[in-house]
């Protein structure tokens, strides 16, 4: 499973020399398989770039996955150069809401004064469907959805393919159900998606003090990010989300506070990049690898 | 021993509201299994969840034998204020007199409501015991 970050900023796109590093796009997120199978995660900002690629190479058929309706989430997807190919089709899933379809709720940001053409205008083939509740499949990928804890309907993804998992929560404030190391593992906001995944992208918007005036808001500090892999034991963790405030020298700070926060165990958390690409191995795999080595597992 | 199910977002949310109040508070999931009360609820019934765990709630309720306070009948499962939540989906409110673990028999007003997610679908039930 090939991940690639096409944008990871939180909240509001953030170019500018001083995010160059990790970029300044929002949340989109690539999941890729060897035999070209795609996912593409949220249509923040970053997904314009992800449009241009998928027009080149070609492609007809994408599965669009959103968390949320978030503008941060959704802003890209008008200028996602597949949606203005008759030949496309893409198949969009988000979570429900008990008022209003996927479509609607999509449709405002297609709509004047915030943009200029409305939904009935797209040419690709759309079609709209809401998580399900029970576990489904998208080809070779296997996916669950949990709602988790942020303003609004909003869903966590868990993705298995190839024997190797994939654990999305890229909007999420589950302290705010409490205190993560004491709560039971059944009662964690977004544990049934991440539990014991291969690699967990999740929520590090503030670093703590920043945290203690925007509780509430949705997202966590870097010590509830750690907190919250700890819980679910996840293998890796990828840090996602950052805050528009941040520059890149400071999102070295979180990431160095990070690391120092989940210690030494040999797979420190990583901020994620605009452009970082993660090769997802099976962990079976590698685990035979290694015993064949005689190295301890 | 049973791993525990995940809960629902909006059990997570229940449990963490009801542990911030001091009036009593009893949630269950979807499929009346008693998933947590609160420390208020540990007064009104002499027990603390942890000494509890998780179980079908007719089972646990059924030991405090709970009556109509009207007629001083025992009060049916399906017609106590969490079982009419739970079967019949709709909320309920009345007075129940129960006989708490230290034998004494209590008074309480007893509201009780079902839980609807984002799919209309039913994830579990409060309850809620007021103060006389």
């Amino acid at each position: 499973m090939r991940i690639r970050i096409w944008g990871c900023r939180g909240s509001l796109p953030t170019p500018g020399a001083s995010t160059v590093r990790y970029g300044g796009n929002t949340s989109c997120v690539e999941v890729r398989l060897e035999d070209g199978s795609l996912l593409v995660l949220d249509a923040g900002t970053g997904i314009r770039c992800l449009g241009d690629e998928l027009a080149e190479r070609g492609v007809r058929q994408i599965h669009l996955l959103l968390t949320h309706l978030h503008l941060d989430h959704l802003e890209g997807l008008r200028f996602f150069a597949p949606m203005w190919n008759p030949e496309v089709s893409i198949e969009i899933w988000g979570p429900p809401s008990p008022t209003t379809s996927l479509r609607d709720r999509i449709a405002r940001s297609f709509s004047p004064p915030l943009f200029p053409l409305e939904l009935t205008d797209v040419p690709a083939k759309v079609t709209y469907h809401d998580v399900p509740r029970e576990p489904w499949t998208i080809g070779p990928f296997s996916l669950s959805a949990s709602l988790v804890v942020h303003p609004g309907p909003t869903v966590g993804y868990r993705i298995r393919a190839g024997g190797a998992t994939f654990a999305y929560i890229p909007d999420h404030e589950p302290a705010l159900c409490g205190r993560l190391a004491e709560l039971p593992p059944d009662w964690i906001s977004g544990g049934a998606v991440a539990e014991g995944a291969d690699l967990l992208l999740h929520d590090a918007q503030y670093f703590e003090d920043e945290y203690e005036t925007r509780i509430g808001w949705g997202h966590s500090s870097v010590a509830d990010a750690v907190a919250f892999a700890r819980a679910v034991d996840a293998q890796r963790l990828l840090l996602f989300h950052h805050e528009p405030l941040h520059a890149d020298e400071s999102l070295d700070l979180l990431e160095d506070r990070a690391r120092e926060l989940a210690g030494q165990n040999g797979r420190g958390p990583t901020l994620a990049r605009e452009g970082m690409v993660v090769e997802l191995q099976p962990r079976l795999v590698l685990e035979e690898h290694r015993e064949r080595r005689g190295e301890a597992v | 021993m049973a791993v525990a199910r995940p809960k629902h977002l909006v059990l997570i949310l229940a449990r963490e509201f009801a542990s911030n109040l001091a009036t009593a508070t009893m949630i269950t999931d979807e499929r009346g299994y008693l998933v947590y009360f609160n420390e208020a609820a540990e007064e009104v019934f002499g027990q603390s969840h942890s000494e509890v765990g998780e179980i079908p709630f007719d089972d646990w309720t059924s030991r405090f034998e709970p009556r109509s306070v009207e007629t001083d009948e025992p009060l049916p499962k399906e017609q106590r204020p969490t079982g009419v939540a739970l079967y019949e989906r709709r909320a309920s409110h009345q007075c129940v007199r129960i006989t708490s673990l230290d034998g004494l028999p209590r008074e309480n007003a007893v509201t009780a409501f079902p839980l609807f997610a984002h799919h209309d679908e039913l994830v579990g039930t409060v309850t809620i015991f007021w103060r006389q």
